[in-house]
């Protein structure tokens, strides 16, 4: 096993080397002679406006928070996945409630609309007028 | 295991603490932030010199594939990074080694006088499925209430991303009523 | 044990499996916009020319590949400088570590030791696979960052909110895989592939877990950035996505490690789903049909048709990315987001459900 990883490792190395190599050798070979418009980042042509580091739209965030929970449940389901068959009903039960109460989460997600990426401003009750 | 093998889990353990310290005194958050990159990847390393592959190749896939990736969503996200005038201030100095100077001492009294189960002979054989036959049975509580905190998590990021905390609707922006 | 007849064999799997995917990926860039070209019946790329040789315009990557050397690279204004830099590398790095753990063959003997035809046949092949492949969001949040542009910003934060919401889904597809095979070893999962199912079909990711392979294949395309789910650069609303603001060979560098990722993921996706090396049918000695017909085929038959079917499988997933890019349109930012986490995520923790009930029905009955 250790050898497998020291493969691996060997490997990183490489990987790292060659995408400073190639950065390298392109920088000896390409010619430079900026101007301030060729420096000016691309905004349809016109002038750039204001510096575009600006407070971002808090979804992505969550998206983010949710993605790495069930991240830690994907790893947790891998060891049972491959003792499954091992294990039987007794482990089949045991995931079940597990998967279970996240679904509940999920289901509380959805209902609550942080699911939705693009919500209209109306209210909950009012939009079911709208159906 | 002599020569390379100690070479490398040593130049590991320093990548990991040199890394470490490094998202310590970094005044830039996003410098920070890349450290800790290395610094998860050298404890992966680290994990795999214990023979726990299935944990090592976990620790890459939650904390440097998701936590980090949160982390780095929360600076980007922030208000203020485009002066990017130190978002990493350090207070409260006195106050802060005095406690860490206790935390020091705590856990280096219980590493050394903990008896650690010592393998003379180190095997590395796959762990994944020793994994879930103890988390199956032995470690079935544990299991269980993981799946609890993680949903408690899930309904605190809800809540939290709320913008009038957590009474009312999700944040609501783009599309107004048609 | 002869350390020097190891290195020599590491040494050479690396070199073998590194060529075979950097060559792939050089003609992926040619077919892709051949492939473009003969679905929209115009011609394509064939002007490049090597004294008067056109090829079918086989010599436009190389032509390519020398423009991008050539030209000159500049880092915009306003641009974090360090992370503008480093952001190709994060890119690329990971896309390169990918390759791995794709076992592409059968283990041979060579002067009398089995040797694995695999750069490293980890035990964690799989979680090393979605562990180092969500290292390349990294490349991507920090390219739309630094460059501290509009469109890249949004390209960046597109992308990696869309990829990290496909993960949990692609992760989540295999789980049935590994409960059938009973390993995260991808080794042990190409070696379960061989036997057959019901004594005819060949037991293939795809026959026992057939939402698993649809689950899977979308998350790949999705995971890729590739048309339907192209919105980090969807030229019509961001330019070009993450990579707007990158010239040269730092923008190669972002193509090169998308197209590694295709090739990789083209791999994966036969590795897991359809046999791997397997050939249908035949096994160490030769083929040996249902009806009890067999057939004896040479050892170097053998092999090579094994070899031949890991490329062939390969080939033709990285043809349907083509394919279904200039066939499907793309998507909304809200639909790709809804199918994600409403419609992929409950289908794959379904799929577990019925994955691990018809195994138990199966345990109990006894077929």
């Amino acid at each position: 096993m250790l050898t497998e990883f020291a493969t691996v490792l060997v490997f990183i190395v490489l990987g790292a080397v060659t995408v400073t190599l190639m950065l390298f050798v392109s920088r000896l070979l390409q010619p430079r002679n900026p101007t301030p418009v060729k420096l000016s980042t691309y905004e349809c042509g016109e002038v750039p406006f204001g510096s575009s580091w600006v407070q971002f739209n808090i979804r992505f965030y969550v998206i983010a928070l949710i993605f790495i929970i069930f991240d830690v449940e994907v790893a947790l389901l891998y060891p049972w996945a491959v003792v499954f068959q091992k294990l039987g009903l007794l482990a089949f039960v045991e995931a079940f409630i597990f998967i279970v109460i996240l679904l509940a989460g999920l289901a509380y997600l959805w209902k609550e609309g942080d699911l939705d990426w693009v919500r209209t401003m109306q209210e909950a009750p009012a939009r079911k007028g709208e159906k | 295991m002599t020569g390379p093998a100690d070479i490398i889990f040593y130049l590991l353990a320093a990548m990991t603490v040199g890394a470490a310290i490094l998202v310590a005194i970094l005044p830039n958050i996003v410098y920070s932030a890349i450290a800790l990159l290395f610094s998860f990847a050298g404890v992966a390393g680290l994990y795999v010199y214990l023979s726990a592959d299935f944990l090592a190749a976990t620790q890459v896939l939650i904390y440097v594939g998701g936590i980090l990736i949160l982390i780095l969503f929360a600076v980007f996200l922030s208000n203020r990074i485009s002066d990017v005038k130190i978002s990493n201030p350090s207070r409260f100095h006195w106050q802060a080694a005095f406690i860490c100077l206790g935390l020091f001492g705590i856990l280096s009294y219980t590493a050394v006088s903990t008896a650690f189960p010592v393998k003379a002979v180190l095997s590395y054989q796959p762990t994944t499925s020793e994994i879930g036959e103890l988390l199956m049975t032995r470690y079935l509580l544990p299991f269980e209430v993981a799946s609890v905190l993680l949903l408690a998590a899930l309904i605190g990021a809800a809540m939290l991303s709320r913008p009038d905390g957590g009474r009312g609707r999700p944040a609501e922006m783009e599309e107004p009523k048609r | 044990m002869n350390p020097l007849f190891d290195i020599a064999v590491s040494v050479a799997r690396i070199a073998v499996f590194f060529a075979f995917v950097f060559g792939l990926v050089v003609v992926m860039t040619w077919v892709e916009r051949k492939g473009a070209a003969y679905i929209q019946d115009r011609r394509g790329p064939n002007r490049a020319s090597i004294m008067g040789v056109t090829l079918f315009g086989m010599f436009h990557p190389l032509a390519d590949a020398l423009k991008f050397l050539f030209k000159e690279d500049f880092i915009p204004d306003g641009a974090h400088r360090l992370f503008y830099q480093l952001a190709p590398m994060f890119a690329l790095a990971p896309a390169i570590l990918t390759m791995a753990v794709v076992p592409f063959g059968p283990p041979v003997t060579i002067a009398g030791k089995q040797v694995a035809l695999h750069i490293a046949d980890l035990n964690v092949g799989i979680l090393y696979l979605f562990a180092v492949s969500g290292m390349a969001v990294y490349g991507i949040v920090l390219a739309g960052w630094s460059s501290n542009s509009k469109y890249p910003l949004l390209g960046g934060l597109r992308s990696s909110a869309q990829m990290i919401s496909y993960e949990v889904s692609m992760g989540l597809s295999v789980v049935g895989i590994l409960m059938v095979f009973q390993s995260v070893q991808l080794s042990a999962i190409v070696r379960g592939q061989g036997e057959l199912l019901f004594g005819i079909l060949p037991r293939w990711g795809v026959f026992v877990q057939p939402l698993g392979f649809i689950l899977f294949v979308t998350a790949l395309y999705a995971e890729a950035n590739r048309t339907p789910f192209d919105l980090p650069e969807g030229e019509s609303e961001l330019v070009a996505g993450y990579h707007t603001e990158y010239a040269s060979f730092k923008f190669s560098m972002f193509m090169m490690a998308e197209y590694i990722h295709l090739v990789v993921g083209a791999a994966v996706l036969a590795t897991l789903f359809f046999g791997g090396w397997q050939f249908p049918y035949l096994g160490d000695s030769g083929f040996a049909f249902p009806g009890g017909i067999s057939v004896a085929v040479p050892a170097w038959a053998v092999f090579l048709l094994r070899i031949g079917s890991f490329v062939g499988k390969t080939l033709f997933f990285c043809w349907l990315y083509v394919w279904v890019r200039w066939t499907i349109p793309r998507f909304r930012y809200d639909q790709v987001m809804r199918l994600g986490w409403k419609v992929m995520l409950p289908l794959a923790l379904a799929n577990i459900f019925v994955t691990g009930i018809v195994l138990l029905l199966i345990d109990r009955g006894g077929f």
